[in-house]
Order: structure tokens, then sequence, then C-alpha cells
């Protein structure tokens, strides 16, 4: 059986921390680990701009005609480009530019920090309020992946589970027999079927699993294709309409009721939502290391042979995981259905299932840290788009740099070499996922 | 002797399911046919072609019946072998039952059917084998995915750069692009395995980043290269085996083929031999169950899985190139759409055996061409209904088997010299 | 092959001259020299954790020396790994074997160092090979077999002909009697002498004082990574090599009093389970262990003691047979169940059954009673509890630790099993089981163990003490069942029982019978 690991009891609250600052570069060093892992998967995905933005035909023929200083001068614009695009992607991520203000679109609400000559340090909210909203579903999603690997479960089916919570929380949130439903009853209403719906679908695998032995990566990675196609066919289905909305003009569900959706924070598009998931962090950090149901689940996670002698049932803290998991993340697709979207496309949750994997990994599985991860994400996610309108770059080069971010999460010896930073201590540690048995 | 809990046993589930199914099956054929409705299955194509006309109705009923039968009896619990024998028989008649069922009034050829599963089960059944030799030394590698998709798009885009450069040399531009391919999955195999041997990155971890890595990167290079009017649509070509193409019926099926289809093949004679036949597959399967004695009599450990794994990647991207060169002559976004999952599947139903995955590999292709074949039939089912069929068939497969296949014993963990 | 003893003069084939090896926080070797001359059988003895292990794994080349030099025939050699110490002639039977079980003896012994015909394996050149090899040493073994399916004896025997295969002149045996009966060991011994005879020189390693006496031309002391004394047999008793090994005089003797049974507390009755795959372990075993006396389960490891272990406890569900505790059928009942009825499990493997390795001391001193009151209400925990009960046991049990909230992974085997001890003991029980309770441990934690176990038993307790070691069986029982393929084949009061009568018990020879 494979383990691996990270640290896990330092994430366990009740260690009283040691009081004194730290003393060497280290020390502080060990600290900065996952804020450097995530700077040098940013340096890497730069080589990746600048080889898109580069002409390298020109690049060659200036190296043939002028040499190196002539290639130099070839790939400087690419590098520019990318400058640009870091640039492009921090505004657009935590509203925070260096541009000049005339540019910026005239219903655009924005406050100019420092005005500098014709460009001006401005602020604009609305790009991190959008980063917020972007951040809810990785926050819960993160959760629930983190919430699997404690119990030595991957998770890999967060994305089916999405579209499990969204299918129910929007059919109750659309569904005529609801309408007339007042908010206090219709909203807990559709948020319960949603984490329902993905509580049933992460608890096939963890049943899979505790009863047959079939590795949950298998079948959560099934579970999300049948999701995706059960999605496709409620959603598109005409013969008979299911979940269509047949007078859309796009593939989708019709809207959900007024009275099931999150209400709106103070006019902007945050919503409900957000207050949603920070209680869901609170209460999964609670549940893990406040009652005995969280013990028995990292128990398990941490020497399975070690709770069964111990009394604890095995295969019911497999299910009990893996549901918790599914209803987290069915959790998030609610949340986007009823605050965001308000209705379903097919395709809408395409990859959220790797993200929230990346997060739960940058988290270390800690359920608090899973909130600045979760904000990372979003905020990557959601400046991809002024990056590729500024810098004409794919907005897959942020997919690169995610990964990039994982493996130098997973594989932070990398991170500690290139950093100089002394390596981990053994027993710093903890459990994420087992081998096929 | 006090009595036995009654335990649930995944015999049991299954005989329960066997029982619910036979019943269904003799419940729905009386209403759903008629009785002089004649399922046509010929083995051939044209008029003249030996077939077998079932009759619908009755062939369902005894096909329900031997579910019935075979249920009850692995309940009854007496005669263990007997009765897990007839749950597998029956299991297997899941498949004429559902042709027959859609073949209904009309008539379907089997052998092409048969083919096409084949075809179908070429990048699952390269994809297992690739599993086969990484986890045969002791790594996971549900990258296999990434490895494949990998290999896909840097197969297509060699493909894509060369063909203007080389006008005319088409067959020599494929077999470089196949090359590419080849070495792209090795260089995320690489990776796999620099990051889990190196590193003692969690291996399932280390595999999802590379998954995660390839989908990125293949759209980032398709988004940013490959973007073009200029749609290759070139494919690798049919190659005839001479005499062999001419064996009557099955010749023209399994003989006039692409070369990756071919490749298959001979990868698993090639796998099968050298994993049981050779002093490196000795020393393979050594690596993957007890890492330590084969240090002790100086075998390298360390050696052994990166080779191994890069091995696999090789495969796995032989197997991409079988999507964007052999298939599609193009590339699109996740093209490998979870074959390299099902792949996995495959190896374990295959108890990590190349003929046992080749079994497993043939079990999806069949699904997945059940599915075609619906359409052609024109059964009224939602096509992504069909779509799922493979998905669940993994699911069905691995719970049905994968307590009994036991995995290397030294998989996934580390191997640590003081 | 090793040539014949030409010389039988004391010919140095292997020296080693002050090693060295330091691992993160222990000194392993320190200043280590020992001499092995031709054709001798040379005993390393020493505690466990005394070195010796690694001593043999850096002439093996396992391992890198942090100073220190190894000599062979008077010429210094590098040994850099296993493939350099293979091609000097050093071959090691490893204390947990290195064979494969899933290949066959043949795979196994021939792995590395293949025999090939073109470029494919020739498995039946290389079993007639293996066969003479088997033959010339007396060495049965049955080169088709699969070693996963083998006698632990007969595995033994594969290892020393991969050694042999591999032409070696030195035979290192790490621990080899660990696992057979005396007779075994005894038969072991005879091959070692004929292994002698044709030239072979012997690193013989042990911790068992009798075997050494037996057996060796020399012997060399280990304790605490330094050596301790260099002995000839003939100059040596059991106590002073004693005095030796651990660096004051032990007492091998347990002082406890008579026992005054009670009430039976457990009594099993015809059980049969089978093992993890599938075959059956324990055939058919009834007895019966009372409240206040030891019942000692004597046997060579594998005998289906684990087994039985498991299905008190509950870990394994019987096939067929009663288990009864205090009275009630637990023949299908839960481990918590039979925890509930107030059994004590003292677990084989501790590290990987009895403790939560990343987690903190405090955690797993709550291990199995996390659900109770006073440590939760509810599904809600209470830390203050459970903070004050590690702290309790922490000091009762003398748990060396910098704090209740230090990993238990990082402590040292002794400790981890005070905290498993201290767990177990300090709620009302009726019975004790402990399987191997003392294995790898330090003399100061074995006798802390002991007085721990006779203590409950004073109390009442009824004590299930599984063990491979016959000194402690001996030493602790009130009443011994010998073991032999999954049945018990005697009981004897502890004062009918002496070491031959066991040992012949545990290989399956019944003196009544004969």
């Amino acid at each position: 059986m494979a383990e691996i690991t990270a640290e896990t009891h330092q994430s366990q609250p009740r260690q009283p921390s040691p009081g004194r600052m730290p003393r060497n570069w280290s020390e502080i060093g060990s600290r900065l680990v996952p804020g450097l892992a995530v700077v040098t998967a940013m340096i890497f995905g730069a080589v990746f701009m600048v080889a898109a933005a580069t002409d390298w035909a020109a690049a060659r023929a200036a190296f043939s005609a002028d040499g190196v200083g002539g290639f130099i001068s070839e790939v400087r614009p690419g590098i520019g480009r990318a400058g640009i695009a870091y640039g492009a992607l921090f505004e657009g991520a935590a509203g925070l530019g260096y541009v000049n203000p005339s540019s910026i679109r005239a219903e655009t609400f924005y406050v100019t920090l420092l005005p500098l000559g014709e460009r001006s340090l401005v602020f604009i909210p609305r790009n991190l309020i959008d980063t917020i909203v972007r951040t809810i579903p990785f926050i819960l999603a993160g959760l629930a992946v983190a919430l699997g690997f404690k119990c030595g479960l991957f998770n890999i089916g967060a994305e089916g589970q999405l579209y499990a919570g969204g299918l129910l929380a929007a059919l109750i949130g659309f569904h005529p027999a609801f309408r007339g439903l007042p908010s206090l009853i219709h909203i807990p209403l559709a948020v319960a079927a949603g984490i329902a719906g993905g509580l049933l679908w992460g608890a096939i695998p963890g049943f899979l699993k505790a009863r047959t032995g079939a590795h949950e990566v298998i079948n959560t990675i099934m579970m999300n294709y049948i999701a995706i196609r059960l999605a496709d066919w409620l959603i598109k289905s005409r013969e008979p309409v299911i979940m269509l909305d047949t007078t859309a003009s796009v593939p989708r569900t019709p809207f959900v009721a007024q009275s099931a959706m999150y209400p709106y924070l103070a006019n902007t598009s945050l919503h409900f939502g957000l207050f949603v998931a920070l209680a869901a962090v609170w209460l999964v950090w609670w549940f893990l290391y406040r009652t005995t149901l969280g013990f028995e689940i990292r128990t398990v996670g941490a020497n399975p042979s070690a709770a069964r002698y111990a009394g604890m049932s095995v295969s019911r803290s497999v299910v009990l995981a893996m549901a918790l998991s599914g209803g987290l993340a069915g959790l998030a697709g609610a949340g986007e259905v009823l605050g965001v979207q308000h209705n379903l496309s097919p395709g809408f949750f395409a990859g959220v299932g790797f993200d929230s994997i990346a997060i739960a990994l940058l988290a270390k599985t800690n359920p608090f840290a899973v909130v600045p991860a979760a904000l990372l994400w979003g905020g990557l996610i959601n400046g991809a788009g002024l990056m590729q309108v500024r810098a004409d770059l794919s907005i897959d080069v942020v997919k690169i740099i995610q990964a990039f971010i994982v493996m130098f999460i997973a594989a932070d010896q990398i991170v500690r070499a290139l950093w100089r930073i002394r390596a981990r201590r053994r027993g710093e540690e903890v459990v994420f996922a087992r081998g096929w048995s | 002797m006090s009595p036995r809990p009654l335990r649930l046993t995944r015999l049991h589930v299954f005989a329960a399911l066997f029982v619910l199914l036979g019943l269904a099956l003799l419940w729905w054929a009386p209403g759903a046919f008629e009785a002089d409705t004649i399922s046509r299955l010929n083995f051939g194509l044209g008029r003249d072609a030996p077939g077998w006309g079932a009759p619908t109705r009755l062939t369902l009923q005894v096909i329900g019946g031997l579910y019935l039968a075979s249920g009850l009896l692995a309940l009854v619990n007496r005669w263990p072998r007997v009765s897990l024998a007839a749950l597998v028989l029956s299991g297997l008649l899941i498949f004429p039952a559902v042709l027959i069922g859609a073949a209904a009034g009309k008539q379907t050829n089997v052998l092409t059917m048969l083919a096409e599963s084949l075809r179908l089960a070429t990048p699952i059944v390269i994809g297992a084998t690739a599993g086969i030799w990484a986890e045969r030394t002791g790594i996971i590698n549900i990258a296999i995915e990434g490895m494949m998709l990998a290999g896909a798009c840097f197969g297509f885009t060699s493909l894509f750069f060369l063909e203007p450069i080389m006008p005319g040399a088409t067959n020599l531009v494929l077999l470089i692009s196949v090359l590419v391919a080849v070495v792209f999955g090795g260089l995320m195999a690489l990776l796999h395995a620099w990051l889990s041997i190196r590193f003692n990155v969690n291996q399932v971890v280390s595999g999802t980043v590379i998954n995660i890595l390839a989908i990125g990167l293949t759209s980032f290079v398709r988004r940013e290269w490959l973007l073009s009017t200029r749609a290759g649509r070139i494919t690798l070509p049919n190659i005839a085996i001479p005499g062999l193409v001419d064996i009557p019926v099955i010749g023209d099926v399994l003989f006039n083929n692409k070369p990756i289809f071919y490749m298959m093949f001979v990868l698993l004679i090639l796998t099968h031999v050298i994993l049981f036949y050779t002093p490196f597959g000795l020393r393979m399967r050594a690596v993957g169950e007890h890492p330590e004695a084969a240090d002790t009599v100086g075998v390298n450990v360390f050696f052994m899985r990166y080779l191994n794994t890069t091995i696999s990647g090789m495969i796995a991207g032989l197997g991409g190139a079988w999507f964007s060169l052999e298939t599609v002559g193009g590339f699109d976004d996740v093209m490998t759409g979870g074959r390299g999952f099902i792949a996995l599947a495959a190896m374990i139903f295959g108890k990590w055996t190349p003929f046992g995955a080749f079994g497993g590999g043939l079990l999806f292709g069949f699904a997945d061409a059940l599915g075609t074949r619906f359409q052609i039939l024109n059964v009224p089912v939602p096509p992504q209904w069909l779509q799922m069929l493979p998905f669940l068939t993994t699911m069905v497969v691995l719970a049905g088997l994968v307590g009994r296949a036991t995995a290397p014993a030294a998989e996934g963990i580390p191997y640590e010299k003081q | 092959m090793a040539e014949p003893a030409a010389t039988p003069a004391a010919e140095p084939v292997l020296e080693v001259i002050g090693i060295t090896k330091r691992f993160p926080g222990v000194l392993a070797n320190n200043d280590i020299h020992f001499t092995l001359t031709r054709g001798q059988i040379h005993c390393m003895l020493g505690e466990n954790g005394a070195g010796k292990t690694t001593l043999m794994n850096i002439i093996y080349g396992l391992y890198q020396p942090d100073a220190g030099e190894i000599r062979m025939n008077g010429r210094p050699v590098m040994i850099h790994s296993a493939n350099d110490a293979i091609r000097l002639g050093i071959g090691m039977v490893h204390q947990h074997f290195m064979l494969v079980p899933q290949l066959t003896v043949t795979e196994n012994i021939i792995l590395g160092n293949e025999v090939t015909q073109g470029p494919f394996l020739d498995r039946r050149k290389a079993a007639a090979q293996i066969l003479a090899l088997s033959e010339r040493f007396g060495l049965e073994i049955d080169p088709e077999a699969r070693v996963g399916e083998l006698p632990v004896g007969a595995r033994q025997r594969v290892e020393i002909v991969k050694a042999l295969y591999r032409q070696a002149s030195i035979l290192i045996l790490d621990e080899p009697t660990a696992v057979l009966t005396p007779q075994e060991a005894e038969d072991l011994f005879k091959v070692m002498h004929a292994l002698v005879e044709q030239g072979v020189s012997i690193v013989f390693i042990t911790h068992k004082l009798k075997e050494v006496l037996a057996v060796a031309d020399q012997i060399t002391v280990l304790r605490n990574g330094e050596v301790a004394g260099v002995v000839a047999p003939e100059e040596a008793s059991e106590a002073s090599l004693a005095a030796l090994m651990v660096g004051r005089a032990v007492i091998l003797q347990v002082e406890k009093a008579a026992a005054h049974p009670g009430e039976p507390v457990l009594s099993v009755e015809e059980l049969r389970v089978t093992d993890e795959r599938g075959h059956t372990a324990v055939n058919g075993i009834s007895f019966e262990a009372r409240a206040g006396e030891i019942l000692g389960v004597a046997g060579v490891q594998g005998n289906g003691q684990t087994e039985l272990v498991r299905a008190i406890t509950g870990l394994m569900h019987p096939l067929s047979g009663r288990i009864l505790i205090a009275g009630q059928d637990v023949s299908t009942a839960t481990p918590r169940q039979i925890t509930e009825l107030g059994v004590a499990h003292i677990p084989e493997d501790r590290e990987a059954d009895g403790l939560v390795k990343p987690y903190p001391v405090v955690d797993n001193i709550i291990l199995n009673s996390y659900y109770r009151p006073p440590f939760a209400r509810g599904i809600v925990m209470n830390e203050a509890e459970a903070v004050k009960q590690a702290t309790e046991v922490v000091e009762r049990f003398d748990v060396r630790t910098p704090s209740i909230y230090a990993e238990v992974g990082t402590l040292s085997g002794g400790n981890k099993q005070k905290i498993i001890a201290g767990r177990e003991f300090s709620r009302p029980i009726k019975l004790l089981v402990a399987a191997q309770p003392t294995r790898g441990l330090d003399v100061g934690s074995i006798e802390f163990i002991h007085k721990q176990i006779v203590a409950q038993r004073d109390q009442g307790v009824a004590v299930l003490l599984v063990s491979a070691e016959l000194d402690e069986i001996m030493a602790l029982s009130d009443r011994i069942a010998v073991m032999y393929r999954g049945q018990i084949i005697d009981v004897l009061p502890a004062a009918q029982a002496d070491r031959e009568t066991l040992g012949l018990l545990m290989a399956g020879v019944h003196p009544a019978q004969d």
C-alpha cells in the first residue's frame, strides 16, 4: 500500500506552536515553500508564454544573421509579452493595475490609487469580487478532495459530484412544483438537494471501495464520465424534454426561480455562497478534529489496520468520507447554480475536478489552508481572461501553471533545492492516497 | 458449531443482480417482441453471407432463464466452483443478448461488429500493456491517459509541421510523427518516474500531476500552434498483409488494417515473452514484488523502475498516436476521453498479464462498438446512454474482479536504500 | 565454489577494521574490529539494536560506512553494492528473507545471475545446477516450488543455496534460528558444519546464548554499536556472555508468585480459522485461559498463532468453532464488542496494528476509547480528558517522550510498546492477549513489560501470552500450550516443561506418543 505524505499534525491546531521568531533562511523558507512553489511555477509558465509569443522563424533568421544578439532581440518581445501577461493576470485577479485610466471601460467603477502621469495605479473592485465569486466553488470542491485525502482516499470525482449536485439543485430551483415557495424554504431545499446529489455520487465509489475493494480513483473517474453524459442527456434531451429550456438558443436548463437564488451581497455579484463556503471550512475542520467520526476517518487514513484494531469500522469511514466529500462537491455545484449561473448547461463544470485536487494538495489537506489555495485558483482563472485579451495568449497557459504548482507542491524537494532551503524533516508527513489494493 | 453470520459477499451481490436481470429479461421479452420476430446475425457482408436467424423472443428468454438459474445457483452457495463458472458464462452472454435484442426484425453483421470491437480496443489494450510495464516494476501509472494525450498531440504536431516541409513523403512523415508521439509519451513518463522515484512523491498524485499537465500543455499547444485552416486529415494507411488477407471471412477483417492495430498484437506478444521468458522480465517481476530481494542480488531497482516507466510511457504514446494519427488525422482537446483510465481497468481485469489485459480491452472495445451498432440499427436509446456503456462496464468489472486480482506487492511503495 | 580448506591455520579471510556508521541520531557502529578466519564459524552476539545487522549490511555493501576499512585475504576492498559483495564471494542470508514469494525457487536463486539460452531464461539448466548444489551440501529443496508456498525452514535453505549458487566463500547468517524449532536449528548447525568442511567461512549472528556456545569457533560480542569483547567459546559461559552483551548481570528469571487460577475467562472450542489466502491456519483448537493465570502459547512462527490471536480479538472471523469470553460467544463479534467485554490486546505487529505513527502520543492513548465518556459525548470529543489520561499514562508507564504531543513514530520501540501497554492496562480488563510483546525491544523494556504482564495476572486478569521466544514463554507462563501446524499439540504446566520437551513439541513430535 502506498502512502504519501506532507504535514499532518502540523495542521492540527491543538499543537502549541513555538512562539519564537524563525532564525534563518531555511526556517523562514520552509514556511514559504507553498508560496515559492507558486512563484517557481509562474517562472516555468513564463517559458511557455515566451515560446508562444516569439516568432521562431524570425528568431532563427536573426540568429544566423546577427548571432546571439539578433536572437535575443527577436525573443525580447516575447519576454515583454510574458510581462504584460502576468501584469494583466494580476490585474484581472486582484483588481490592482498600472494602466491608462481612459482605457478602462466607462461603466466600470475604479479607484485611482496613485496617478503616475499618463498611467495610474488603479484598483478595480469588480475584478477582485469576481475572483472571490470564482473562489467559492473551489473552496468547497477543494475541501471535498481534502476530506477524502484525510481518509486516504483520492477523490478524482469532484467534477461528477458537482454535476450531480448542480443538476438536483437546478431541478428543485426551476421545477414548477416548487415555485412560489418562500426563499427561506426554497433555498435550503435546493441546497439540500445539491448536497444529496453529490453525496450519492460520492457514496457509490465509496461503497464499491469498502465492499469490493475496487479502487476509488478509477471509479470516481468513471462516475465523472457518467455524470457528464447524464447531464448532457438530461439537459439536451428533446424527446422527452427533461431539463431543457426549450425557449433558449443554447442547451441549458430553465432559470431557477427568484426564490431559490442565493441573495447577492451589497449589490455586487458576490453572493451568499461565500458564507456557506466559509462555514463549511470551519465545519469540516471541527468535524475532522473535534468529533469521533472525524477521528475515525483520520485514523483510517493514517493506518487502516490500526483503525481496525481499535474497533473502528473501516468500511463505514470510507463510505462516510466519500459521501461527505461528494456532498461538499455537490454543495459547490448547487452554489454555482443558485448563486452565479442560475441555470445549468452541459460542460459547465469541466475541469473543476482536477482543479480541486490541486487546491487540496496545495493546502496540504488542511481545511483552513484550502481558502487561500482556492483564492489563488480563483484569481488565476479570473485573471486569465484579461491576460488573453492583453497579451494574446491562450488561457490554457494557466492550466500549465496550475500543473506546475501541483507538481512543485507534491515534490517540494525541487522547490527546496531551487531556493536553497534545507530538506524537510522526516515525519512532517500526511497520507494522501494508496495503491490498488 | 455455531451458525455462521450471513455475510454479504461480492458473489451474493452479483448473484442477486443476475436473478433480477434474468427475471427482467423473462418478463420484458414476451411483451417487447412478437413470437415470430427474427434477429439475423450475419458473418460477413452481402446477401449470401453465412448467418443465423435467431428467434428474438425465444433466445432472450433462454438467456434470461440462464441468468436466473446461475444467479439462484450462486445464492444457494452449494457448489462454489460450478456456480462461479455459470455466473461468468451467463455474464458473457450479456453481449449476444443485447445484440439480439437490438437487431430484432433486422440483420446485423457480427463480423464487422467484432472487427470494430477489436479496432476500438486498440488504444485500451495498448494502454493496458503500457500499464503492465510500469506496474510490474512497482510504479503505479494512472497517468496513461496523460501520456496518451501527449503522444496524440505531439504526434499530430509533428505531422502538422513536417507535412508542408516534406511534400510527397507522406509515409515517412507519418512514421516520424508516430515516433515523435512515442518519444513524448516517454518524456511524460520520465517526469512521472523522476517525481515518484527521485522525490518519493505519491505515485497516484504524481500521475495526476502528469494528467493535469498533459491537458494544459496539449490544449495550449493546440490553441497556439495547431489552429489553422490547413487541416491535415491524413491518417496512417491501411496495410493489407499479403497472403493472410485472402483468408475467407476473417482475412479482410483482421489483416487489412492500420499499423498501430497490428502493433497492438506485436506488443502483446513481445510483452508476454519478455515478462515471462527473459532475464529482464524476471528482474522486472522481482523488482515489482520485492525490491529489496532484487537489490540484494545486484539488480538495480532504480534503474529498472526508470527504464520500465519510460518504456510504459513510450507505449502509451503509441496508443496516443492511434487517436490522432491512425483514426482522426487531427487533434482535439482531451481527445483520449478517458481511454487511458479504462486501460488501467483492463490491466487490473487481466491481472497484470498481457493477454488478460487483451481480454479486458476487448470487453471495453465491445461495449464501445455496441454504441455505434445501436445507432446503425436505429435502436431508440439516447446516444449518451450508449456512451456511458464502457464506463459502466469498467465499474461493474472492477467491482466484480479487483478483489481477486492481486497487484504486484511493492506497487506504489517508494524504494528507499539507506 | 570455495576451495577445500588447505590451511587449517588461522588465515584471515575477512577483516573489519575500525568501521563506524552513523544514522540520524544513532551511532550504529563505533570503531568495530573483527576478524574472520578461513573455515571458521564466527558468532556475532548482541542484543537487538546492538549494531549487528548494520555491520553485516556494511560488509554486504548495502550500507556505506562513515569510517573504517574492510580487507579480504589481506587486501583492502571497497564494497559499494551487493554486486561487489557477491563478486568478492560474500553471501548473506537476511533475517527477513530476501526471496520473492511469487517466484519459484529456481527463479529466486538465479535472479540477477540468470542462466540463459540466447535471450531467454534456461530454467531447466538452472534447475539442474541448483539440484546439484543442494545435493552436494545436503540442502533439500524443490527447484520448481513457488517460494510463497514453502515453510520457513525450506525458505532458509533456498537462501543458503542462493548464496552458494553465487559461489560464496563467506556466508553471513543473520539470526537464522529465530524462525526455527530447536530441532530445526540443530539441522541448520549440521549444514553449517558441512559448509565449513568444504572451506566456507561463516558469520553467525544471534542473540541466543545457548546456540553460540554450541556452534561457535570464536565469539564477538557487540553492545551499543561497539565491540564489548572477543572470546573463545571454551572460556565463556552463558552468564559471562549475557553480562558482556547487556553490560550488567541480567536476571534471566522473572520474579513471580505462584498463580491462583480462578474461573475460565476465555474458552476456545474446536476453533478453525483460515488465513488471508484461504488456507487453514488454525485447525480445531480447544483450550481455556483462567483468571489469574498466564497461559503461554509456544510454537515456531507461522503455525497459526497469528490467526488464533486475530480470531480471539475479532480481527478475523473463524470458519467454525466457538470463542467464549466471560461466558459470551464472541465468535462473530466485532473488535469493538470484544474490547468492551474487557479484553486488552497487545498486537503482534505494534507498528502496523497497535499505533498510528503520525499521531501524537495523546491520540494513540485514546485510540480505542476515544468514543466513550469521558473522552467523548455523542460524537463530540473532549480534548482535556484525553490530555489528562495521556499525561497520567505517560507518567505511570515511564514513557520517555518529549511531550504528549510528540509523534509516536519518532519514539523508540520500547516507548512505543509502553504506550500500547499503558493504553490497554489503564482500563478495567478481564483478559489480556499479548502477542510477541517484547519482540525487538531492549532488555530494560523487556523487563518492564514482563513485570506489567505479571502484575496484570496478579490482579486476576487471564493472560494469553503468544511468543516465539521460548525463554519468554518459560519465564512467564503458568501453563504452556504448544502450537504446531494449526493445532495445540499439548498443554503442560510450566513446572513440567523443559526446553527439550517443548522443542520436540514445537517440531510436532509428541514424546508421549512415540
